[in-house]
């Protein structure tokens, strides 16, 4: 009888040091990281779901870790609904931000479109203990885009042109498109599309059901290598109902010291529009690994990692 | 959270039109119903004849196992790219590897489960080994064989969510797009229709799975008939891995 | 292929891959424990009280049937935990899971050979002792048998947790898909199936660790 304990113990025990060597592996599973301020603790990075928001997370990781910061990644969380929810309950500290659309969160009414009053509205609306650092001229906006055969066929070239035709078509966006935009589209252009259809946030399912004709109008975002790629066409947004997007650290003020803000703003510096793409065209076409391709640009930007 | 869950259920606006829960139901349906039957029309010969001739059990117990164990998302990420992303193929073929190992263990442990003494009193009466297997083996494997398929509906139902990610329809869309804004009440109630979807399959297989014990076995029944059982026993059969009788889910 | 190569041949991609494999363990592993420590106790209770018995295996019946996704949503608003906590994973697969062992528990309790249990009574045994040398060990192939799948299907729903945001290997599916990349993808399945084999493997010789009498003897799962 004995000899069965000591088994069932021999076995429990190995059981429990298997478990407990991955259990331990990095931090303790059950305790919420500590994401307080980065002189002792850990800066966590968030990024939403799509490729570019991902890379611009590596960048500011790696520019955080120069500044002397402990800094671990928690990538592809999803939308801003639940970035913003992670920055509020602390398990994020900082993540890359587009100054419209952020502003739109937080304000539905917004009616700002240039980059320094969406900048200037956005800082007012900060939520407390919440803040955002220096904007950078590199910009990332929504954009709805046709065919090239589409545009030809019906002349168009904003979204002007789309107003009157949206009835005869399908428009193929991410899951809160719908939610953020199908009024505002509606009182700016007079748009009511036949159908919104969830693709995805500009990722392959967008691109193919555009392609495809499944959908005749697409929500991609301007840097996306897509659009050149399959020569899509960008429909001017005459009306600004896509407000300016730069991109912005977004992120909890007591989770930011000095040198971690200045080292986010140096990054904010180093990047416009075009360094953007073409670094995200590394990513989505290139097929490299985001960390390296955020590895690069730090380096030749001269910002310590 | 529950009185928005109940209001976001009772809102007749989100049951009907385009994209609504009637619609998302058909297409989940269409989902399950076509991912089981193709996988049946696979696993349902393979399994009897393995039990019936008793060769290659372990290769297909094996196969079975690894198909178990493949990652429904991935495998559907990866036929997605392959054969063209926004097609129906590739969701029913990752569904129907799912649905494949419980059909396959409720075929084999059905004929397994066939009174030896039976098979040879029909080699006696002079039955070749077709008449065997279809007038003795398969009608007394039928619960069994039944059980499996539950199962497997049972698992198809739940993980066709997944169909959603790709850009297919189903109930995952409103579950996929309610976790995207954190519309909770919407999430949860895409769950509870899932669940219940489930339940009245699973019901409704029940009832069949009953009514197709043999009249012969049904007779001789004691207490471990499968008719006495209640809705949710897939037969407890010791040879059908508790996965089957409950289902492995995604 | 030769992107296969390429893509693993990069250390950061290395460094990345084992990383999110050790996440994925632990979130399969952990709650596999849980799971089984809660099981136990509440599949012993329904064995024994009639009236227990049917409510325990529906409701475990009907838990099975909510949606994964759902559940590591739902969870946060009801147990206040942070919305990205690894521990809402951990604690939804511990519910399956022991959802999953109660029915398990209960028929391997059911199978106790009678006179046995009667003889460990005759013997002086309380039942707790009874419960713990006697009933437990007797239970143990029935049990690892639906440990066994409780493992595999764990394995296989953190992946989906990547959904939400949660580590595991499930990530490498919605990186490869968004960026249309095979590599990431097939890499993620293959060390699904590795981690699941390698536990498997584990669980099978713990198995025999634990019942030493059933060393030699040809059974329906030697052949699996």
């Amino acid at each position: 009888m004995s000899r069965t304990w000591t088994r069932l113990f021999a076995a429990l025990a190995t059981g429990a040091l298997a478990v407990g060597m991955t259990a331990c592996g990095s931090d303790d599973p059950l305790q919420p990281a500590d994401t307080t301020a980065p002189d002792g603790g850990t800066i966590v990075v968030g990024s939403a779901d799509f490729t570019e928001n991902v890379l611009l997370a590596e960048i500011y990781a790696g520019a955080l870790r120069g500044a002397g910061a402990n800094v671990t990644t928690k990538l592809r969380v999803g939308t801003r609904e639940t970035l913003v929810k992670g920055l509020e309950d602390k398990s994020l500290s900082v993540v890359p931000e587009y100054t419209g659309n952020l502003l739109a969160y937080f304000d539905k009414t917004a009616e700002q479109s240039k980059p320094d009053e969406v900048y200037d509205a956005l800082k007012d609306k900060m939520p407390d203990g919440l803040t955002v650092l220096e904007a950078s001229e590199a910009e990332d906006s929504d954009v709805l885009v046709v065919t090239k055969e589409t545009a030809t066929q019906n002349n168009l070239s904003t979204v002007d042109d789309l107003g009157p035709k949206c009835g005869e078509y399908v428009l193929g966006a991410a899951g809160e498109w719908k939610q953020r935009w199908e009024a505002k589209i509606n009182e700016l252009y007079g748009c009511t599309f036949k159908e919104i259809r969830t693709t995805d946030a500009g990722g392959p399912v967008t691109v193919e059901a555009l392609k495809s004709g499944q959908v005749q109008v697409a929500n991609l975002f301007t840097t996306l290598s897509a659009i050149q790629a399959n020569d899509f066409v960008r429909l001017e947004d005459t009306k600004r109902m896509y407000p300016a997007q730069q991109v912005v650290p977004f992120g909890r003020t007591d989770a930011l010291n000095d040198a971690a803000t200045d080292a986010l703003n140096m990054v904010s510096a180093a990047l416009d529009t075009d360094k953007l793409t073409e670094l995200v065209s590394r990513v989505e076409v290139d097929k490299e690994n985001a960390a390296d391709v955020a590895a690069d640009f730090l380096r030749d930007a001269g910002i310590p990692t | 959270m529950f009185p928005q869950l109940a209001d976001w259920l009772t809102d007749p606006a989100n049951w009907t039109g385009d994209g609504g829960l009637l619609q998302r139901i058909a297409e989940h349906l269409r989902y399950t119903i076509i991912a089981v039957f193709g996988a049946a029309l696979f696993a349902v010969p393979v399994g009897l004849a393995v039990g019936h001739t008793g060769r290659g059990a372990t290769v297909v117990v094996g196969l079975a196992n690894a198909m178990r164990a493949l990652p429904t998302l991935g495998v559907i990420t990866l036929l997605s790219l392959q054969f063209g992303v926004l097609k129906v193929g590739p969701v029913l073929l990752g569904l129907g590897i799912l649905a494949v190992p419980p059909i396959l263990a409720g075929a084999y442990a059905g004929v397994q489960s066939v009174d030896r003494a039976a098979v040879d009193a029909a080699a006696g009466v002079g039955m070749t080994s077709w008449q065997r297997l279809w007038k003795v083996e398969v009608p007394i494997a039928m619960p069994l064989l039944l059980g499996g398929l539950r199962g497997a509906v049972l698992q198809v139902v739940a993980t066709a969510t997944v169909a959603a990610y790709v850009g297919l329809g189903g109930l995952g869309r409103p579950l996929l797009d309610g976790l995207r804004v954190t519309d909770y009440p919407r999430v949860a109630g895409a769950a509870v229709v899932v669940a219940l979807l489930a339940l009245l399959l699973d019901l409704g297989l029940a009832g069949v799975q009953r009514g197709v014990v043999p009249r012969g076995l049904r007779l001789a029944s004691g207490p471990r008939s499968p008719r006495r059982r209640g809705p949710f026993s897939w037969g407890g059969n010791r040879l059908v891995e508790p996965a089957d009788q409950a289902g492995i889910r995604s | 292929m030769e992107d296969l190569v390429k893509y693993l041949g990069n250390p950061r991609n290395q460094d990345a891959v084992l990383e999110l494999l050790v996440v994925h363990a632990r979130l399969a592993l952990v709650p596999l424990l849980l799971g089984l420590l809660a099981a136990l106790p509440i599949g012993w209770a329904a064995q024994r009280y009639r009236r227990l018995r049917a409510m325990v295996l529906g409701a475990s019946n009907v838990m099975y049937t909510v949606p994964s996704l759902a559940l590591f949503v739902i969870l946060p608003g009801l147990l206040g935990t942070k919305i990205l906590d690894e521990l809402n994973v951990v604690v939804a697969l511990a519910i399956y899971t022991a959802a999953l062992l109660v029915r398990p528990v209960v028929d391997a309790l059911d199978a106790l050979p009678g006179h046995v249990l009667a003889a460990s009574t005759a013997m002086g045994y309380r039942p707790l002792r009874r419960a713990l040398t006697v009933e437990l060990p007797l239970a143990v192939p029935v049990l690892a048998a639906g440990v066994r799948v409780a493992s595999v299907s764990n394995i296989s729903l953190v992946s989906v947790g990547a959904l939400i945001g949660v580590g595991g290997l499930g990530q490498l599916f919605t990186e490869g898909f968004q960026n249309s990349y095979n590599p990431p993808i097939v890499v993620g399945i293959a060390l699904t199936l590795a981690l699941a084999l390698v536990v498997d493997l584990l669980l099978v010789g713990t198995l025999r660790l634990l019942t030493p009498w059933q060393a030699g003897r040809p059974t329906a799962r030697s052949a699996a």
